[in-house]
């Protein structure tokens, strides 16, 4: 097991089962999206109260759920970069931040579009949930201009994972900013027994899952190209694309 | 200890401090967190005086008072404890009805009333089919008998 785990973390091995590993989460997850999104938009009935502009949920909540996992994936790979030296953690953090961002960002569309009908206002300033993911947009954007404003790499790696732990405290108050203070932004759903019925509920379940594995695709080719760039004076580069192949 | 384990200790120690700090400021800073005031608390005094701020709760079924041939609204808000009446001129969202979530900005007027410059409206965290609306679950009769009935006992002496 540890054997394995090691090899994975050494860069050329791991950008050779990347390519293999990639497809394989990127095809199942569009197909599952593909599925969630026709039950979502023709099958699953309309919302009681909120007709047909509850189907927004089907992209919003997959979207705000991997605008925290992201950031999460972020800061922990920081983390273990920092404690035990491992070159891939901290190129699994540079590569996270872009995605997390833009699903932060299509979390915040969603909301917002939903929001006008619903509660009658595009944006609420000072409302707990909606200021807090604003916030963890900022981060993400604070992370990643903190990385390209630092030339040398392991420098900016560690500076860029102390930032990203210090705002793991932003994505806690994301999560409970419903529970803790009243606000405008309704309580939890998904995982609350009795809030959904099923037939709603499963197409919602499938789409986290679509969109877990289509990041999960994203973020490995993201690391690829990161690993590629950052080991670009290392011998096996080298090797790989004068290689008859070329570097597949 | 091996530089590994300090590192270790480091973070963990800094991880610590950040989630203690951060706990005591949001602590300090509670009311500022909240986005309305509670019907009980505004009906006990507890909402800033000099300046606008909102208040949230449920829509009293019944409690909707229409003046003909203009936007003028009259109703009362609860929290099933306590009521508030609350005035407002202006459009009302689509999800604003009598028994649903709803939050209003603006100032208590002398007269005990809310005036409200702008009303949202709240939804639940609860989603269904029409069909399934149409027979009510129990939890949700008991919400809505509370609505209606709420708040007899607790309100602010407005007439």
């Amino acid at each position: 097991m540890w054997k394995w785990f090691h090899q994975l973390a050494s860069p050329p091995h791991f950008y050779r089962i990347s390519a293999i590993l990639a497809p394989w989460l990127a095809v199942p997850g569009l197909i599952l999206i593909a599925y969630a999104a026709w039950q979502g938009l023709f099958v699953v009935p309309m919302d009681y109260q909120q007709g047909d502009a509850f189907r927004i949920i089907y992209v919003h909540v997959p979207s705000a759920y991997l605008s925290m996992m992201a950031y999460m994936i972020m800061a922990t790979s920081g983390a273990i970069g920092l404690i035990w030296r491992i070159k891939l953690s901290h190129a699994v953090a540079a590569a996270a931040a872009p995605i997390g961002a833009g699903f932060t960002f299509l979390a915040l569309c969603t909301g917002s579009i939903w929001g006008k009908p619903m509660w009658g206002t595009w944006w609420e300033w000072g409302d707990p949930r909606m200021m807090s993911e604003l916030i963890l947009l900022f981060l993400y954007f604070g992370y990643m201009a903190l990385r390209s404003s630092i030339d040398d790499t392991t420098k900016a790696d560690k500076a860029s994972a102390v930032l990203a732990l210090v705002g793991i405290v932003n994505v806690v108050i994301v999560h409970f900013s419903v529970e803790w203070w009243s606000s405008l932004h309704q309580g939890q759903t998904v995982f609350k027994k009795g809030t959904m019925d099923a037939d709603m509920r499963i197409p919602l379940l499938i789409m986290l899952l679509g969109f877990t594995l289509l990041f999960g695709a994203m973020l490995l080719r993201r690391i690829r190209t990161e690993v590629l760039f950052r080991e670009r004076r290392t011998k096996w580069v080298r090797e790989m694309i004068l290689s008859p192949e070329g570097g597949a | 200890m091996k530089p590994r384990q300090q590192r270790m200790l480091a973070v963990g120690l800094a991880a610590l401090g950040i989630a203690i700090a951060a706990g005591l400021t949001l602590r300090a800073f509670q009311d500022n967190m909240m986005f309305f005031v509670e019907v009980s608390d505004v009906v006990a005094g507890e909402y800033p005086k000099e300046r606008n701020f909102r208040i949230g709760g449920l829509v009293v079924g019944g409690s909707m008072q229409r003046a003909e041939g203009s936007l003028d609204i009259r109703f009362e808000v609860t929290d099933t404890a306590c009521t508030v009446p609350v005035m407002y001129s202006g459009v009302l969202p689509d999800l604003f009805r009598e028994g649903q979530g709803v939050v209003a900005h603006g100032r208590m007027g002398e007269d005990n009333v809310f005036q409200a410059d702008k009303i949202l409206a709240k939804h639940d965290e609860d989603y269904m089919a029409p069909e399934v609306a149409d027979s009510l679950s129990k939890h949700q009769q008991d919400i809505q008998e509370a609505v209606v009935k709420g708040a007899a006992e607790c309100r602010t002496n407005d007439s």
